[in-house]
């Protein structure tokens, strides 16, 4: 399974490094992980997505909220959540033609372009995991130069 | 109101832990915490120095558990916290109530690998139940306050605080706060009273119901309950290894502990139960064996004060979180006002009783007059039941598992968790400081009881009277069994050669040493010993072939016994 984690923490220093080392420590990975601010200076909200079975996302989620520094952690069901992750991707253009594939492409998927040049493209999308997995997928015929994610960000729909 | 003074950190990190009700302080120093040993001149808290900063941190160990209020120790930075590291983690894998004060380089010397500098609060991170670096004076009351408070509540545990030079230096108005706030830390849960009615009935409806009670029941003094509940249910009761002594073990319905080297007796009826009531227990791979055979056919009632440890060994049917003495004494209630009793023996009670005469008779035993068995029944018949008895790490400690019956509860202490070789004899000198009115005694071995002998020096000097009773066998003993058992008795790096002579060891530190070579001599060392007011190394010459058995081997399960042949 899956799962996103949404992890409200104090915003004190050296509490990112307490919450991947418990994840290490406690033999579970990281799929990815976002981390900012909130609203309130006093906090920061992590986003972490993990893969486990439910006994082992539980048993994290137990863990987490065990932890001091923690202050709220759920466990978001995706079906209720918006949940978005930033993408760039650079890719190599040979021809004009893929310029316009390429254009069509990110069109597609909401993406903007940024940074034409004689020989590369650069696109950023904003989309689930998924949808950027699948992205990769018909540039790769293109040649990707390079990538960058984010980690998800999620929230949880209002009266869900 | 809060009263307001002006004081340098090192006097508030003093005051502060006065206000605590510290009254000793196990440490050693060096020259990133000579501001705090400055501040011993003008404070009434004693200190009781170490040879090691390990022992002082199972000083402090021995002394939370025994007290229950956190133990202190401090060292200094760099190898001085690295050295108490072990001791942290041994009261962390045993949730044992510490707070280790640590001095550091000051603040503009972090991060440029100054002389003596360590980085504590990484290192510890993972076997601290919390750790603060106050950087600056102000801050250090407030750090002590939340410290003690992190350390003694929910479920105990270890608490670093690493406090730079400048930061003990300093001069600051200091707050004492009556009051604080961590938002992040709720160790209190109420019990789920329907859940504990859910309890009683699926005790009450199976066949074969039976009580495990773990450490979390010894923390939390939940003694007078689980016994009410045991006699009013007809339960047996078997308990983990930390766990032993949470029962009376000369109660009928007592079993003793389970596990690796549990009674054969515990082992068997924990096997066939259909039913636990598994009290504050983690089910270490130690006590329970293979996860899998544990839980199959067993419906699982699980109490802890931490809801992490539901289902993470074990799948329970039912939970409770929350303090378990809480939880028992809902439970207790209940039964009173539904009026369950259960009077007559049922089969099953029968059958465990008959089960344990069987064993209790029929367990093999060393032959030689000084066979392990018959040395901790001796120790047992002159000890007064009040008295403390800590353990060592290794054969002696499973020996002492098997044949030393706790009768009151809570008053036997081991390194269960973590198996820290040389907790036992420190934390006996804690566990002294704690209750300096009943007998202390550390049953060691000699290979454990070497890794912290020197703190001999501080018993003496500082007038803590212990009893050491090591069972000689001039071998890493558990290490040894393992290679007869498993390695087709290849020996390696086990064999202690009869070096150091123990009693003239206890003697170079000006303690009092005995040999007793025979079962009269025993007798008379132990009788000696009680009624010394020096600390006291009996020496035990026994057998270096006699093996610890029952062996539940690793991987397999509780009814896969090896016993005697």
């Amino acid at each position: 399974m899956w799962a996103i984690l949404s992890i409200l923490v104090e915003n004190k220093p050296g509490i990112l490094f307490k919450v991947t080392h418990l994840f290490r420590s406690r033999n579970f990975n990281i799929d990815s992980i976002s981390v900012g601010v909130t609203d309130n200076p006093e906090y920061s909200k992590m986003t972490i997505t993990t893969i486990g079975d439910d006994k082992q996302i539980e048993q994290i989620v137990k863990q987490l909220d065990k932890m001091i520094d923690t202050v709220k952690v759920e466990h978001l069901d995706k079906h209720k959540t918006v949940y978005r992750e930033l993408s760039l991707f650079k890719i190599k253009l040979r021809n004009a033609n893929d310029s316009m594939e390429i254009n069509k492409m990110a069109n597609a998927y909401g993406a903007k372009v940024h940074d034409v040049k004689k020989d590369s493209i650069m696109v950023e999308l904003t989309a689930t995991p998924d949808q950027i997995a699948a992205f990769e997928e018909l540039a790769k015929p293109f040649g990707i130069l390079d990538v960058a994610r984010t980690g998800v960000a999620a929230l949880q729909r209002s009266g869900e | 109101m809060n009263e307001m003074e002006k004081m340098i950190g090192a006097k508030a990190l003093m005051v502060a832990m006065e206000k605590e009700g510290v009254k000793e302080v196990f440490g050693l120093p060096g020259g990133a915490n000579l501001p705090m040993y400055d501040e011993f001149a003008r404070c009434n808290i004693r200190h009781i120095l170490t040879r090691h900063e390990q022992s002082a941190a199972h000083m402090a160990d021995g002394f939370g558990r025994v007290s229950r209020k956190p133990g202190v120790c401090f060292a200094t930075s760099g190898p001085g916290a690295t050295n108490i590291l072990t001791g942290i983690a041994t009261a962390q894998a045993d949730s044992s109530p510490m707070v280790a004060v640590t001095g550091q380089v000051p603040v503009a010397m972090i991060g440029r690998d100054a002389f003596q500098e360590s980085d504590i609060i990484g290192m510890a991170n993972p076997v601290v139940k919390y750790a603060f670096q106050p950087r600056t004076a102000a801050e250090v009351p407030e750090v002590v306050r939340k410290g003690f408070f992190i350390a003694e509540t929910g479920r105990p545990g270890p608490v670093l605080i690493d406090i730079p030079k400048d930061v003990q230096q300093n001069e600051s108005e200091m707050i004492f706060p009556d009051e604080f706030r961590i938002r992040g830390y709720h160790p209190w849960a109420d019990p789920d009273i329907a859940n504990v009615e859910r309890a009683i009935d699926m005790l009450v409806h199976s066949e074969k119901p039976i009580i495990l009670a773990g450490g979390g029941t010894i923390i939390s003094s939940a003694f007078a309950e689980l016994q009410a509940i045991a006699e009013t249910l007809m339960l047996p009761v078997v308990t983990t290894f930390k766990g032993k002594g949470a029962f009376p073990e000369n109660h009928p319905l007592s079993l003793g502990p389970i596990g690796m080297h549990g009674h054969a007796e515990a082992n068997k009826m924990m096997s066939e139960a259909d039913c636990v009531l598994a009290i504050g227990t983690r089910f270490s791979d130690r006590s329970v064996g293979t996860f899998e055979a544990f839980e199959k056919g067993l419906k699982i009632i699980h109490m802890d004060v931490d809801p992490a440890e539901i289902g993470k060994n074990q799948t329970a049917q039912i939970a409770v979180v929350g303090d378990v003495r809480a939880s028992l004494r809902i439970m207790v209630k209940l039964l009173l006002q539904k009026s369950i009793k259960k009077s007559e023996e049922s089969p099953w009670i029968k059958h465990v009783k008959e089960t344990k005469a069987y064993w209790r008779e029929n367990l093999k035993l060393h032959p030689g007059e000084l066979g392990a068995a018959k040395i901790l029944r001796k120790l047992r018949d002159l000890l007064p039941k009040e008295s403390i008895v800590t353990t060592e790490v290794g054969q002696h400690q499973m020996w002492a598992s098997l044949f030393y019956d706790v009768i009151q509860p809570g008053t036997f202490f081991s390194s269960t968790g973590l198996g820290t070789m040389g907790w036992g004899f420190p934390a006996s000198i804690g566990a002294k400081v704690a209750r300096p009115d009943v007998p202390v005694v550390d049953i060691a071995g000699d290979g454990s009881f070497s890794m912290t002998e020197n703190s001999l020096a501080t018993a003496v000097l500082e007038d803590i009277p212990v009893i050491v009773l090591i069972l000689n066998n001039s071998t890493l003993g558990m290490v040894a069994q393992w290679q007869r058992t498993f390695y087709d008795r290849r020996m390696i790096g086990v064999d202690q050669g009869h070096c150091p002579d123990y009693v003239k060891l206890a003697e170079s530190y000006g303690a009092q040493g005995i040999r007793a070579q025979s079962m009269d001599e025993l007798d008379k060392a132990i009788k000696t010993a009680l009624s010394s007011d020096v600390a006291t190394v009996i020496d035990v010459p026994i057998d270096p072939e006699e093996d610890v058995l029952p062996f539940v081997a690793p991987g397999t399960s509780l009814s896969d016994m090896i016993l005697p042949s």
